[in-house]
């Protein structure tokens, strides 16, 4: 779990480094501790996968890539530990998970999301996760997203 | 949103989605590997993020290890209602993104908390609010490996 010194931190981090010659130094004066104190325990964070990274965040709508198909999957339970780390692998999917089905509404168990510059690329994209999943999937759908609601992220209050 | 990106710009975008070190003055070290000025980095990371194009520059945290927990849901929402159900959805603080998307299953939001057991409270709330059905679909496995938009 992470200390106070850890949640100041994350809180004065998590919507933008300081763009300045020295941003964990300015980091360090915001949160009132030593700059090495800071840079280690950022270090910390990122060897404990707390941070997954840190760089630029880039805003896929603005750069073009206005597609963004979740593509979901009836895949046998048998065959789903395998297959699914194959599709995580694919440069074009930004995230795979295995999640439980909903019958009868729902019958899918793998997700794979799929983005592209338009929808014939997702289409084209999807066809290959199809191919790579062969006889394992027995059925699949693209759900397109139609309009963002919402989107803020999970903020960790100091 | 203004002119067209450069190739440095692209480079940014492309090369500095992950690994920015930790040191006194990362910036000039990222520039480096860049063949860039420090300042003139600092400034075009300022600008991309001024225009929109990058969301933010900073650490990403992955929301459960931080202690917290996160959960997709869906629900079917009839249209007629959409967005007074999708207002009564956002206004819930745990509820960091939701998309509308073309299927039955119309209304797709990601409940995050630092605390794991609101994210059962408040897919309960938003059912007796709604008086609709919310399915949980929880991560079971992670098959992400990573992913880079190229600009």
């Amino acid at each position: 779990m992470l200390d106070d010194l850890d949640r100041r931190i994350v809180a004065a981090t998590q919507a933008g480094l300081p763009l300045v010659t020295r941003p964990y130094h300015a980091v360090a004066e915001a949160v009132g501790a030593p700059p090495e104190e800071v840079m280690a325990r950022l270090r910390r964070m990122l060897d404990a996968g707390i941070v997954r990274r840190i760089g630029a965040v880039p805003n896929h709508y603005a750069l073009g890539w206005t597609a963004n198909g979740m593509s979901v999957w009836d895949v046998d339970d048998r065959a789903v530990a395998a297959l699914g780390p194959r599709i995580g692998a694919l440069e074009f999917v930004s995230h795979c998970y295995r999640r439980p089905r909903h019958r009868p509404h729902w019958p899918y168990n793998l997700f794979a999301m799929v983005h592209g510059r338009a929808r014939d690329e997702v289409d084209a994209k999807v066809a290959t996760i199809a191919e790579k999943l062969g006889a394992a999937a027995r059925g699949h759908e693209v759900l397109y997203s139609t309009r963002i609601l919402k989107k803020t992220g999970l903020r960790i209050a100091a | 949103m203004s002119a067209a990106l450069d190739t440095v710009d692209r480079r940014i975008i492309n090369d500095m989605q992950g690994g920015f070190p930790i040191c006194e003055r990362p910036f000039a070290v990222a520039a480096e590997a860049l063949d860039l000025d420090e300042d003139d980095l600092i400034a075009r990371i300022g600008r991309l993020v001024d225009e929109g194009r990058l969301s933010r520059f900073a650490p990403m945290f992955n929301a459960e290890r931080l202690g917290g927990a996160v959960c997709l849901c869906a629900m079917a929402v009839p249209e007629a209602r959409f967005d007074a159900v999708a207002e009564q959805v956002n206004a819930h603080g745990e509820v960091a993104h939701n998309y509308a998307r073309a299927h039955a299953l119309n209304m797709w939001f990601v409940l995050a908390s630092e605390d794991p057991a609101r994210i059962d409270q408040v897919a309960a709330e938003i059912a007796a609010e709604t008086g609709l059905e919310v399915y949980p679909m929880p991560k079971l496995d992670e098959f992400y490996i990573g992913f880079k938009v190229e600009a």
